[in-house]
């Protein structure tokens, strides 16, 4: 499935690659970080979403614990 | 964060009162003062700097910033430390502020985003939000108001503004029964309209998708800056410990290098390099958008700007693609040949007849009978008077005598009661602009080819006219990608495709750049092509390609130019010329000055002109 997530309160556009390339190292999902437009388009196995969703979470909140993502 | 900056300046001229006035302050008196301030205007830079650490992320700008403010106050340079601190917060306000600033006026340019939706249900009206409509309801757009969802008139006349869409001023006439589009604004009187799709696929929705390019393709040159920028962190880190290290060792002056090395420390920070690609891009797409232009995203950016051959398909693109009398013969008894011809067309749906009846002002006269001969044409009789319009064929069998001529023109011949009245020649218009864009993509260095399902003699006689460099004629939709694929192995440049995106879709999806002509809400046309032209001119084309150009431009010139100032002030610092406030100025003031510069993506290019 794809789905667009808004991500606010990222700091500049180097938080976004360096974010972008930590949540890409998650198995079983492919993200991309528009930091302009402030969203994060990402794809991934259907039943796999609720399980990715709550790692992706885990690994913001260490890489870049400001971000907050709105609709994931 | 404005407010803490004034406080902190003002205590910080506080301080430098005291300092400066009260002579015989002990040194521990200073630190404290000086530290107080320090920690007002930077604490929470050295807090996420902690907390960054002890997540396992070093390299990151508050770590970079923290450590050579706290090492100058070590080393007691105290009163720089703190402006340091204070014109580094400073910057990045200005730098936050500045992106916000720029998001803000791309958004701006396609404030085509309807926030409501009024709809008929029950006995009243509710207004809801767009996403809330179902297919299928009425919905009521008043005076001045955006249509929320694309749909059907059910009730109402009135004309849409639907510059938002296609960059055309002139508003169109609709009344019941016509399709609209999301995104374009009622002009005229009230309009009720029956939904035919859900918000999510409603036409505005897919231009602000496109437009904001969430999971579109990036540019290599984006790809390429952060993973530059991924290396050359830790690298100048690694540099910045050598400098400290090993100059140290042998002259023992560890406060002189520690100073030098700091100061790497804090060009080391990448956000400047970084933010300013994105930056342009955005700036690019949003600005290209504001002139009808939809680039689906940075790489495509970047493949049209350096596109060397555009190949158009002819029907549709090159011409109106649609037929139209181009010529009467002989002239001087036209009106005698077209008042024939309608008799015998004013019934027919074939193309043919419609686009003679077009040209026919005053309406045919009654009472004939008309018969259809399909493949030849019409005979139509009255009180003995007999009327033949067709093509060879008819004229052959009816024995008629006639012009014998082939051209690139679908010909009519039209006869009374026996008598060879003359011809009427049908063609498919070439556009008026076809000429002068194609001249100009010539002049600007650029190949252009002509793909056509036309006989040979047809499309050669078309690209002659139109002046194209190579033209394939009697193409099937098949071998247009067989065309373009050899195109793209020969020329070694990149390839764009022009295509009215109906029948083209695989063409658009193979060359390297597929663009689409007046597609918009055509959902197969926007998904296959790369670019967009909101609006059916080929002028669009060197336009779009003037604005690439330029984006690409403004991202070099960035790029360059933060590398340069960032290289060439850690030359500096090793050297010991410049101190903390110019490695400051690296990296805050080059954001800055980036972040500006790419806001004049914004503007797109100068919309008049065929220059490429």
């Amino acid at each position: 499935m794809k789905k667009i997530v808004k991500v606010e309160n990222l700091d500049c556009a180097n938080c976004a690659a360096k974010l972008e390339r930590a949540l890409n190292r998650i198995g079983g999902v492919s993200v991309n970080i528009n930091f302009m437009a402030q969203k994060m388009a990402l794809e991934c196995e259907d039943g796999r979403y609720a399980a990715l969703a709550e790692e992706i979470r885990a690994v913001a909140a260490r890489v870049e614990p400001e971000c907050v993502f709105k609709g994931l | 964060m404005l407010i803490r900056i004034i406080a902190a300046a003002a205590l910080y001229a506080a301080a430098m009162a005291v300092y400066f006035t009260v002579e015989e302050m002990p040194l521990y008196g200073k630190i404290a003062m000086f530290a107080a301030v320090y920690l007002v205007i930077g604490y929470d830079v050295l807090l996420r700097a902690a907390r960054n650490i002890a997540h396992g992320q070093v390299f990151d700008e508050n770590f970079l910033m923290s450590l050579p403010t706290l090492g100058a106050f070590v080393s007691g340079e105290l009163p720089e430390t703190v402006a340091v601190m204070l014109f580094y917060q400073v910057g990045e306000l200005f730098q936050s502020y500045a992106v916000g600033r720029s998001r803000a006026s791309i958004s701006s340019l396609m404030e085509i985003r309807p926030d409501k939706a009024v709809v008929l249900r029950g006995n009243g009206e509710e207004t809801v939000s767009p996403e809330d409509v179902e297919i299928g309801e009425t919905i009521v757009v008043k005076v001045g108001e955006r249509i929320p969802l694309d749909g059907v008139v059910a009730e109402g006349e009135s004309y849409l503004d639907t510059s938002a869409l296609t960059g055309e001023s002139a508003p169109r006439a609709c009344r019941a029964g016509d399709a609209v589009l999301s995104g374009s604004i009622n002009a005229g009187s009230v309009l009720k309209i029956r939904t035919e799709k859900a918000f999510y696929d409603s036409t505005v929705n897919k231009i602000l998708e496109l437009v904001e390019n969430v999971a579109g393709k990036k540019a290599k040159a984006e790809n390429f800056i952060t993973r530059f920028a991924k290396y050359y962190t830790p690298a100048v880190v690694g540099v910045a410990l050598i400098l400290f290290l090993l100059p140290s060792l042998i002259t023992g002056e560890w406060a002189e290098w520690g100073g030098r090395a700091l100061n790497f420390l804090v060009v080391s920070c990448p956000c400047a390099l970084v933010i300013s690609v994105p930056l342009s891009f955005f700036g690019g797409i949003g600005g290209a958008s504001k002139s009808g232009v939809l680039i689906k995203g940075g790489a495509y950016m970047e493949k049209l700007a350096e596109a060397g051959v555009f190949v158009f398909d002819k029907t549709g693109t090159l011409t109106k693609g649609k037929f139209a009398v181009k010529g009467i013969y002989p002239e001087e008894r036209a009106d005698e040949i077209l008042a024939a011809a309608a008799v015998c067309e004013k019934e027919s749906t074939h193309p043919v007849a419609r686009s003679i009846m077009e040209k026919c002002p005053v309406s045919a006269a009654e009472g004939w009978a008309v018969t259809e001969l399909s493949g030849m044409g019409v005979v139509a009789e009255k009180a003995g008077e007999r009327i033949v319009c067709g093509n060879e064929k008819l004229f052959r069998k009816e024995c008629i005598k006639h012009e014998q001529l082939t051209n690139e023109n679908t010909i009519v011949y039209v006869a009374r009661n026996g008598e060879y009245l003359g011809r009427i020649e049908i063609g498919d218009e070439i556009k008026e602009e076809s000429k002068a864009v194609v001249a100009a993509l010539k002049a600007g260095g650029l190949k252009t080819v002509m793909l056509t399902g036309d006989n040979e003699r047809a499309a050669r006689i078309a690209a002659e006219k139109i002046g194209v460099d190579e033209y394939r004629a009697n193409l099937l939709p098949a071998d247009k990608v067989a065309a373009v694929e050899e195109l793209i192995e020969r020329e070694k440049k990149v390839v764009a495709f022009v295509g009215d995106g109906i029948n083209d879709a695989p063409v658009l999806m193979r060359a390297d750049v597929g663009i689409s002509m007046g597609a918009i809400g055509s959902d197969s046309a926007i998904e296959a092509s790369d670019v967009v032209l909101m609006k059916d001119d080929l002028r669009g084309i060197p336009l779009a390609k003037r604005i690439a150009k330029k984006t690409m431009r403004i991202v070099r010139e960035n790029i360059v130019f933060a590398l340069a100032v960032k290289g060439v002030i850690l030359v500096l610092s090793a050297l010991g010329i410049t101190g903390l406030w110019l490695a400051v100025f690296a990296d805050v003031g080059v954001a800055v000055l980036a972040v500006l510069n790419a806001m004049r993506t914004l503007k797109g290019a100068k919309r008049e002109g065929l220059q490429p």
